[in-house]
């Protein structure tokens, strides 16, 4: 039971990144794609209607993280004390820089928030992928579960790290060229030239950038975290998450040359998805590793909830994924297509 | 430690009150609304579109403000009280993950829908794109008062022998006793506020002359909603409530009413502070064995007095309480009487010519919210001390590892940034309503 709610949260998490990972990645983009008032507007418009449902998977996440692994939220959340808030404090500029800015009709207004929400974006991509990376390197748990980490201590790689070091900030790169490259696919494949050939180029860039950022990455996990290999000998079908990785990235490159919007929008999903999955396979069972002693790290089985409500979750939970697709489903068919113009009151 | 617990308790009230102003106009507007959509639906007069489409967008800027300003009441579950979410995230766990999966994704898509789509859903789309909007409103406002009904009246958990909480009920979580009448309370309380908020909007457009025909249509639709909201909120919703406090709650329900004694044929105070020096209200301002009579329906009732209760057990700060408590009663009993002259004269068609009922209409908006705001803060200062009533006190529940320097480091973000948030909102609220509706093509 617990480690079908550790893969349904780690479903949940992926889903977050993938879509809410197409606004931040846009975000990143936002002024080299866009060139011009008019145009910023539609890369605008290429996510309003959506933005807003996307985040909801990570309140939805971390609900479930809540209900599922109390003592992991308990602990990561009072842990992990002071970047969460600085995340919090950008979800809401990047929110604003996009509400707010269709507001006013002033330029200086307008520019302001377009450089919030690019700001934001940029800002948030990085701590995503920091926060990633400690996970993945590990946090100085005590014997009761609990920790705090301070923004920074010496930024190497010792037991008592902050939340940034080398490693850490090097993830936050690995996540900022990965969402580059996704937001790219995503603004190719909802706008019309000439956003969408230099979103194309801005695409072919940042892959070269997740190719060395992420060998470098795995690399580092390598050095620092070995073990993270051994589910991997222990279940060899555990490949199939790096395998479809790979074969996502060889896809943001192909379908970039080919033009393929939409394929090359799938390959970058397919990339995100698989590497998430292959991180977590890895973890599994630890859910936050301790970096004091290995006997203090969170696992499934000492953070889960009970297993009555952790049964009657499932129920509530397949039901509610229902209609949580029949949602999405509805929303982007109803917004499918390329944006052409944008009316001043932002499309309303 | 006591610095640590202040500045938490100091930044969940603050960031919890200043998020409460935004959702508590979404879940009453949503209805209105719907209304709206609704008569448009059935009329096909253009004036009630518009008028949605006016509300619709002063929805969306409190819609966007309730999501930004909602995300960290979520967060501070675990950020500030680690200690609290070990222990009952096993239950209260249950209520928050399905707002996510039943509120939130519903809300934030359909809002999009609602406000992007009118032209591609048509007007029976675009009326259900309403209807879907107010429905996750409404339920997510339900989780989270299961929450708190959880937290004030604990029922369907177990312990184990870690010492943690855990649900053995699930119908028993969602149909605690305690909710039925916490959750209409709130929910009404709510359409009191959308009410006063669409007349003021309505009264100004009246007296301006600056949309009249418009602020008209505002007062059909916030006249009517008023007087209900205001009638049931008292009736039987808050009746039942304090009834429900009396008997779950007693030593909160005696320093909510200011009672010290016990006694029968207990009285009601009206106006009074009190002292919790001589433990006695000063210059009361009440009427005799009323509060017997309201709680139990005798007049010779015996209700229980704060001084039979051990200290320990008293409610933290009572004069605050009680104020709370007063002034939402207080604020009630007007808003019954403004909406009860509004609505007469709306019926015989003298609104528009009763210029003072208008001024009145105008500038009492913001009353609702104090009200609802006292409300909230009568609910959370009465359970006090604890946190998880009889279960955990709230100085066993903050988080032991964030130290109380870094709590006031994100304490001071919050107000700079809610600094900002509101000024911006108040900007863009009056900007919207110094444009007006705008008449759709056509009418």
């Amino acid at each position: 039971m617990e480690t079908l709610w550790f893969a349904l949260v780690a479903f949940m998490l992926a889903m977050y990144v993938i879509l809410d990972g197409f606004d931040l990645g846009t975000g990143i983009i936002h002024f080299l794609a866009a060139r011009n008032p008019e145009e910023r507007n539609i890369l605008l418009r290429a996510i309003g209607p959506v933005w807003d449902g996307n985040e909801v998977w990570l309140l939805a996440a971390g609900g479930t993280l809540y209900f599922a692994f109390p003592l992991l939220y308990a602990s990561s959340f009072s842990g992990f004390y002071l970047p969460l808030m600085i995340v919090l404090w950008l979800l809401m500029l990047r929110g604003l820089g996009i509400e707010f800015q269709h507001q006013v009709h002033n330029p200086l207004w307008k520019s302001f928030w377009h450089i919030v929400f690019s700001f934001a974006s940029i800002l948030l991509t990085i701590f995503f992928g920091a926060a990633l990376g400690n996970v993945v390197r590990g946090v100085p748990l005590n014997a009761d579960g609990y920790f705090f980490e301070p923004l920074w201590t010496t930024f190497t790689v010792v037991p008592e790290a902050g939340i940034l070091d080398w490693f850490t900030v090097l993830m936050g790169l690995v996540a900022f060229f990965v969402l580059a490259n996704h937001g790219s696919n995503y603004i190719a494949l909802k706008t019309l030239d000439p956003i969408r050939t230099r979103a194309h180029t801005l695409a072919r860039g940042s892959w070269w950038g997740v190719v060395l950022t992420s060998v470098a990455a795995l690399a580092a996990t390598w050095s620092i975290h070995p073990e993270i290999w051994d589910n991997y000998s222990s279940f060899v079908w555990g490949w199939i998450f790096p395998a479809a990785g790979v074969a996502g990235l060889f896809g943001m490159w192909y379908f970039n040359r080919t033009q393929e919007d939409l394929k090359a929008f799938l390959s970058s999903s397919l990339f995100i998805a698989g590497m998430l999955a292959a991180t977590a396979f890895g973890l599994y069972p630890k859910v936050l590793p301790a970096s004091t002693n290995p006997a203090y790290s969170l696992t499934v089985y000492n953070t889960r909830a009970q297993e009555y409500g952790l049964q009657v979750g499932l129920t509530w939970w397949l039901i509610g994924i229902v209609f949580v697709a029949g949602y999405f489903f509805y929303v982007y068919r109803t917004f499918r297509g390329r944006i052409t113009v944008v009316t001043e009151d932002g499309g309303y | 430690m006591e610095d640590a617990l202040l500045i938490n308790r100091l930044q969940f009230a603050f960031t919890i009150m200043f998020h409460y102003l935004f959702p508590q106009l979404t879940m009453g507007l949503g209805l209105l609304l719907v209304l709206m959509k609704g008569a448009f639906l059935k009329t096909g007069n253009n004036r009630y579109n518009e008028a949605a489409r006016f509300w619709g967008k002063i929805f969306a800027v409190n819609f966007a403000l309730g999501v930004v300003t909602g995300i960290p009441m979520e967060f501070q579950f675990g950020t500030n009280w680690a200690r609290f979410s070990t222990f009952a995230g096993g239950v209260i766990g249950q209520t928050l993950a399905m707002e996510g999966m039943f509120a939130f994704f519903l809300e934030s898509s359909f809002l999009g829908l609602f406000l992007f789509g009118e032209k591609k859903l048509g007007p029976k789309g675009h009326f259900a794109a309403a209807l879907a909007v107010f429905a996750g409103s409404w339920i997510s406002g339900y989780f989270i008062v299961a929450t708190n009904a959880w937290m004030q009246n604990p029922v369907a958990y177990t312990v184990a022998a870690d010492g943690t909480v855990h649900l053995n009920d699930f119908w028993g979580l969602l149909l605690n006793p305690w909710l039925l009448w916490q959750y209409t309370h709130t929910m009404i309380g709510s359409v009191i506020t959308a009410a006063f908020v669409v007349c003021a909007v309505g009264a100004y457009y009246i007296l301006s002359g600056k949309h009249p025909e418009h602020g008209m249509v505002f007062m059909r639709f916030g006249v009517p909603a008023g007087l209900i909201a205001s009638v049931l909120v008292a009736f039987p919703t808050g009746d039942a409530h304090a009834r429900m406090v009396a008997e779950k709650q007693p030593v909160t329900f005696a320093a909510m009413e200011g009672l010290f004694e016990t006694k029968e044929g207990a009285e009601l105070v009206f106006i009074g502070q009190p002292d919790m020096e001589k433990l006695a209200i000063d210059n009361p301002l009440h009427i005799p064995k009323l509060l017997s009579f309201l709680t139990h329906y005798r007049w010779e009732a015996e209700i229980h007095g704060l001084k039979e209760f051990d200290r320990s057990l008293w409610p933290t700060n009572i004069p605050l309480l009680y104020y709370s408590y007063h002034v939402m009663v207080g604020l009630g009993t007007i808003f019954i009487v403004v909406m009860v002259t509004s609505f007469y004269a709306l019926k015989r068609n003298t609104l528009p010519s009763l210029r003072w009922l208008l001024w009145i209409l105008m500038l009492a908006f913001p009353f609702p919210y104090i009200a609802n705001t006292a409300g909230w803060m009568t609910a959370e200062l009465g359970r006090q001390p604890w946190l998880v009533y009889g279960l955990m006190r709230t100085v066993d529940g903050t988080s032991t590892t964030v130290s109380a320097g870094n709590s006031l480091f994100t304490l001071l973000g919050f107000i700079g940034m809610y600094f900002v948030l509101g000024t911006l909102f108040v900007l863009l609220v009056l900007k919207r309503i110094n444009t007006g509706p705008v008449a759709v093509e056509g009418s």
